[in-house]
């Protein structure tokens, strides 16, 4: 599942589990929603989250086997709508977040997995033995609304056509060019120290929560639309 | 404050002085009147370039002038007043029948940044000034306006998250390299020199100025419609 650790102004979710694949279900959806929502409760100024895996998968995506497991095709097809459902929640309790939040992809992410790192404000990751997959293509399952938003608030130019219509396994190096994640990094060890310097770093500016979550969605406009949320103006400044 | 002057086919509006260039009502007002101005005197071949003295372009809005108000209430409606005055200004900008670039000779923060990036084209010095939207570090949320001008002029998604959400102080060279400003310059006369040199040879093309600012507002139809510029597409 995924437990949450606090490091001084540090927010640590770990993605666990025996499966070391870290596959989309209603228990860990559930399970991270509610480690953002005590996130949030006991977020300061100052304050940053980290989401770090420590196996093989940051995250591969939606739990297919649970879905199959429900029978018949329209239980299966609810199965999978739920799945999309909770995603859409864990993408707007991102964007809500009052806090800089950083994912540290050490390992393989695909499909939802991906969507997992994008919902972050800055994607790290290591360069050999990960890799971002939207496999979603490679099944026949198509990428509705509001992901595809995601993607768009997230990636430009020729990157969102690769990421999506090309169904490749890109690497760090690649990702890296290609301007979807931040840095890459050797080792896991590496990966996890630079998420954790980058987050401190951010931490030290002292933002206020709650500004900086509303020019989050003020910088994702389109997305919040399709997510139904909206931002508010805040002028209170420190001067 | 802020004068103009032509010189040939080019208008050229510069803040004077030493200061911040700072934006309150009366320095929006006299912008928003000069820019009428050259409109008002534009032809074919005509050209405008912003610039300013001193170590600034314009570092925003005059917070010192909100804070006057004398309360955190009468703070906010102060600044909420600068923004919706300052919006007409990116409108003429953006509907201003001729070229324009911007020479970028100091910092650029802000409402300042703002101005620059309404428009077509950023000069920038390589070795002095950052372009900095300081909003995040002072705890102020991003008018509809200002999202909608990055959102179109800024392709780069990660580039438009580092100034927004991150606050970076963005230096010439990275500006340059990162695809925000056209060109950087190694000083200040230089930065001046290649504004004008860019300014003429798009003054040369002698453009049909009406149809120039309605190529633009087509190229930028969000905030062309948040600024209420309606567009005509031939």
């Amino acid at each position: 599942m995924c437990s949450l650790e606090k490091r001084g102004n540090l927010f640590i979710l770990i993605l666990t589990g025996q499966n070391g694949e870290h596959r989309l279900n209603p228990n860990l959806f559930s399970s991270i929603i509610s480690a953002l929502l005590r996130t949030k409760a006991e977020s300061t100024s100052g304050s940053a989250l980290v989401t770090v895996s420590h196996s093989k998968f940051f995250c591969n995506g939606f739990d297919l086997d649970w879905v199959k497991a429900a029978g018949s095709d329209e239980e299966t097809q609810q199965c999978f709508n739920l799945l999309l459902d909770y995603l859409k929640q864990l993408v707007l309790a991102f964007i809500s977040l009052p806090m800089p939040t950083i994912a540290a992809v050490n390992g393989h992410a695909a499909a939802g997995g991906v969507v997992l790192a994008l919902c972050h404000d800055y994607v790290l990751m290591r360069r050999y033995r990960s890799v971002l997959y939207m496999i979603d293509f490679d099944l026949g399952i198509k990428i509705p609304e509001p992901f595809m938003a995601l993607f768009r608030a997230k990636i430009s130019g020729s990157a969102r056509r690769d990421l999506l219509l090309s169904g490749l396994k890109i690497k760090g190096e690649e990702a890296l060019k290609m301007g979807i994640v931040e840095a890459v990094y050797d080792g896991e060890e590496e990966v996890t120290n630079a998420v954790i310097k980058i987050a401190d770093d951010l931490a030290k500016r002292n933002w206020h929560g709650e500004v900086y979550a509303e020019i989050r969605k003020g910088l994702y406009s389109e997305l919040c639309d399709i997510l139904g949320i909206a931002s508010i103006p805040i002028a209170t400044p420190k001067l | 404050m802020c004068t103009l002057e032509k010189r040939g086919n080019l208008f050229i509006l510069t803040f004077t002085g030493e200061d911040q260039h700072r934006f309150n009502p009366n320095v929006i007002g006299s912008l928003l009147s000069l820019l009428s101005q050259v409109k008002a005197e534009a032809t074919r071949g005509s050209a405008l370039i912003t610039q300013a003295q001193g170590k600034f372009f314009s570092n925003g809005f005059d917070l010192d002038w909100a804070q006057a108000a004398g309360s955190e209430q009468g703070a906010a409606e102060r600044l909420r007043q600068m923004v919706d005055l300052f919006k007409p200004v990116i409108a003429a900008l953006l509907s201003l029948p001729m070229p324009t670039v911007a020479a970028i000779t100091g910092h650029a923060a802000a409402g300042g940044f703002v101005l620059a990036l309404s428009h077509d084209y950023l000069i920038m010095r390589k070795d002095r000034g950052v372009l900095y939207m300081s909003e995040v570090d002072i705890a102020l949320t991003i008018p509809d306006y200002f999202n909608a001008l990055f959102r179109e002029k800024i392709g780069d998604a990660s580039v438009r998250r580092d100034f927004l959400l991150r606050g970076l102080k963005m230096k010439g060279d990275e500006a340059e390299k990162r695809g925000v400003v056209e060109a950087a310059y190694g000083g200040e006369a230089e930065v001046r020199q290649a504004s004008v040199r860019l300014a003429e040879n798009l003054g040369r093309r002698k453009w049909h100025g009406e149809v120039y600012a309605e190529i633009r507002k087509g190229l930028y139809p969000q905030l062309s419609a948040i600024l209420g510029l309606t567009h005509k597409a031939y």
